[in-house]
């Protein structure tokens, strides 16, 4: 068992890339574009304890199958502890008949889930990477999307929470670095999450989970272990579609979410030592349905808005998030 | 006779050391007129699915071929090796899935056919990549990312192309429809050519898999499809994933056959069968080719925490298919030990010149990297991740 955990953690070690001293030589990329700057630890929620992203997602899936009977993990991999260990531990704990490994096939997976969810039990299906959602694709938008609708609230899979890490990560390359929010943006029906840090990301899955529409949750990979924060031990949740003010400021605001709210966070130290120029920032969250109010309130008093994203610009979120700013103005 | 008496006499009058001297001198002055020029071998009878006769139970080995295809499967084994070296000095950036192990597939298939005929595979295709006309080093500069590579060092590992080799697919199992479109084309021009489409075992289990077996069978397209069943889809067990464990029988109106892929004659020899299957317009067919890779999935996975380490020797040291083809060689005087041995020189000598090519060679200029995002005469503007930064995507 110790030489397994080993083996996992030479696994995703690797698959994450061990991350040197960064040199100053500009054609290698050796580090992170960006720090990232822990929150303070929550008081409200009981004890805390030193987490980083993928264990805060495992103490999530902890506290919702202990309190949730029909709840049930499954996925590629997943039993043993999932390819970056956001599963650990859990099938000992509660069982190989909900924690479970699927074979290869997404379409599957995600057909399956909505299939479990229309029954009533609490379906958390894990896609192992967000770059190979697109076989689920269908299911997602045609199926989970629509169920509520086109029964007249007969049936829903609103106990569906679909996962998967996301975003780039310095070696990912073409099939293990996209940011899929804006394909997902498109469709009315589900909603889609975007955590920033260890202690959002507990909250907002714990929301998801709860959330009765089918939800896609979508976790920044290259913050599994760069991220560490003191996360509450106990379930709490972060209220969906609730945009967080980060900073206020009074010249510009910056949205962004995931991985680049640390990015606009030094961006924003930057902006104010060597521009004197004050930067309120926004952590959007959840991308669908996204917190129109705060944001153009936010317009409304700065008068600039920056969006930054991963995504390809064209139909990108940011497009979104512009236009309804400006109609709304 | 009269040589080995001397050498006995030699032996026996002055001493070990001289017996030594003596047998070298024997050995040098055989020629190459020595070896046979061929020799027949039982191979293994493959299971049949669907199918009154299989390939037959013996194969022709010429001594030509015998070097071949003994060359050919230690460039790729020590292809893949340096690979790994060059990964772990952090040469070799991102994901790398090596071959090593698997390599009588490639050169078996291969040798059954013809330059013209068109082969799809996944992400584990350097094997491929080499079988199908790149050389070492253009393939080594493309896992290093140089523009040199053979997809000018924008595609990586996973994503290496040729003449009729369309990759080097990093999606699981998505090559597979693509294989029957191209057996369709190869139907439709009616040039004789046939499609061989690869997939995995873990791919096998992919919905879009069974869509195209349809497809194929309904239209009768000259396809081949393959599963490399290599028993471990990443860490996962062929048992643990499938329902059915009998990959070829898994077209279920498609004819299949079950080979041994580690013996290199097998796969040839049931490759050749299978293409003539295609050719005389009978459709598709489906080949399981067992085989094995050392190596972990990729270089991230030790490949020792889902099977123990004495499976991997196990397999190395009863099966291992270099081996194999160099036991039935030197056992059959198709060649000798000291120029097998030689070819090994060889081989190394070559590697280490494309890895210092591919460890020197520039990284493709930044140009290149809005390059080919359409095809589009003028090249048309690409934004960049800043208003402030435009390039220009030629094609």
């Amino acid at each position: 068992m110790g030489l397994r955990r080993a083996a996992v953690a030479a696994l995703e070690g690797g698959l994450l890339g061990r991350v040197p001293v960064p040199s100053s030589a500009a054609a290698w990329r050796h580090a992170a574009h960006f720090t990232f700057q822990p929150d303070p630890a929550p008081s409200a929620h009981g004890q805390t304890q030193k987490m980083n992203l993928f264990q805060s997602i495992t103490s999530a899936l902890d506290n919702a199958l202990a309190k949730d009977p029909t709840a049930v993990i499954f996925g590629e991999d997943v039993a043993f502890g999932g390819v970056f260990r956001c599963t650990v531990g859990l099938r000992d704990k509660y069982g190989k008949d909900r924690v479970f490994n699927t074979p290869l096939c997404e379409q599957g997976i995600v057909g399956f889930g909505i299939g479990v969810a229309v029954t009533g039990a609490t379906a958390i299906a894990e896609i192992q990477f967000a770059d190979y959602i697109f076989p689920a694709f269908d299911q997602i938008v045609n199926e989970a999307a629509k169920y509520r609708y086109r029964s007249g609230d007969l049936f829903n899979c609103g106990s569906l929470t679909i996962r998967a890490p996301w975003g780039c990560v310095g070696h990912g390359a073409l099939y293990h670095s996209q940011s899929p929010e804006a394909f997902f943006a498109h469709c009315p029906g589900i909603k889609v999450v975007i955590p920033r840090s260890p202690v959002q990301a507990k909250g907002l899955l714990l929301s998801c989970i709860e959330d009765k529409n089918p939800c896609i949750f979508f976790e920044p990979k290259i913050l599994y272990r760069a991220a560490v924060e003191q996360v509450p031990v106990e379930s709490y949740y972060i209220p969906l579609s609730q945009a967080e003010v980060l900073q206020e400021g009074s010249d510009v605001t910056m949205v962004a979410w995931g991985t680049q709210v640390h990015v606009i966070k030094d961006v924003a130290t930057m902006a104010q030592e060597k521009l004197g120029v004050s930067c309120e920032i926004i952590d959007l969250k959840t991308i669908l349905p996204w917190d129109t109010e705060t944001v153009c309130k936010s317009v409304v008093k700065t008068g600039r808005l920056l969006i930054s994203h991963e995504a390809p610009l064209t139909g990108g979120f940011a497009a979104e998030i512009s236009s309804t700013v400006q109609i709304e103005e | 006779m009269r040589k080995m008496l001397v050498a006995a006499l030699s032996r026996v009058l002055q001493g070990p050391a001289a017996a030594r001297t003596v047998a070298r001198v024997v050995v040098a002055s055989r020629t190459y007129a020595d070896f046979a020029s061929e020799a027949t071998f039982e191979i293994k009878k493959c299971d049949l699915h669907r199918l009154e006769e299989g390939p037959p139970a013996t194969a022709v080995l010429t001594r030509e071929e015998g070097l071949h295809y003994y060359k050919t499967m230690q460039t790729i084994r020590r292809m893949e090796l340096k690979a790994d070296q060059l990964y772990k000095q952090k040469i070799i950036r991102g994901f790398c899935h090596l071959y090593d192990g698997q390599e009588a597939c490639c050169v078996g298939l291969e040798a059954a056919i013809k330059p013209t005929d068109h082969l799809i595979t996944a992400y584990r295709a350097h094997g491929y990549t080499f079988t199908r006309g790149t050389s070492v080093r253009e393939i080594l500069a493309e896992l290093t990312g140089r523009k040199g590579g053979c997809a000018k060092g924008k595609g990586g590992s996973m994503h290496m192309y040729a003449k009729n080799f369309y990759g080097g697919n990093g999606i699981v199992g998505a090559q597979v429809p693509l294989g029957a479109g191209i057996a369709l084309a190869c139907k439709y021009f009616g040039k004789d050519e046939i499609c061989l489409t690869l997939y995995g075992d873990g791919a096998a289990n992919q919905g879009q898999v069974f869509e195209t077996y349809n497809m194929a069978a309904l239209w009768k397209l000259p396809c081949i499809f393959i599963c490399e069943n290599n028993r471990y889809g990443m860490g996962t067990s062929v048992e643990r994933a499938a329902a059915s464990t009998d990959y070829y029988k898994r077209g279920d109106y498609i004819p299949g056959l079950r080979i041994d892929g580690m013996d290199l004659l097998c796969v040839r020899e049931a490759t050749k069968f299978a293409a003539e299957h295609c050719r005389s317009g009978k459709g598709p067919i489906l080949m399981e080719l067992q085989t094995y890779r050392y190596h972990g999935h990729s270089m991230s996975d030790p490949g020792v925490s889902y099977r123990t380490r004495e499976e991997i020797q196990e397999v190395r040291s009863k099966s291992d298919p270099i081996t194999l083809l160099k036991d039935r060689m030197v056992n059959n005087n198709l060649a000798s030990v000291e120029e097998l041995k030689e070819i090994d020189v060889e081989v190394r000598k070559e590697i280490e010149e494309a890895a210092q090519f591919a460890t020197t060679d520039p990284e493709p200029p930044l140009e290149e990297l809005s390059n080919h995002i359409y095809c589009n005469d003028p090249p048309f503007e690409v934004r960049g991740p800043n208003q402030w930064i435009r390039y220009k995507s030629a094609c």
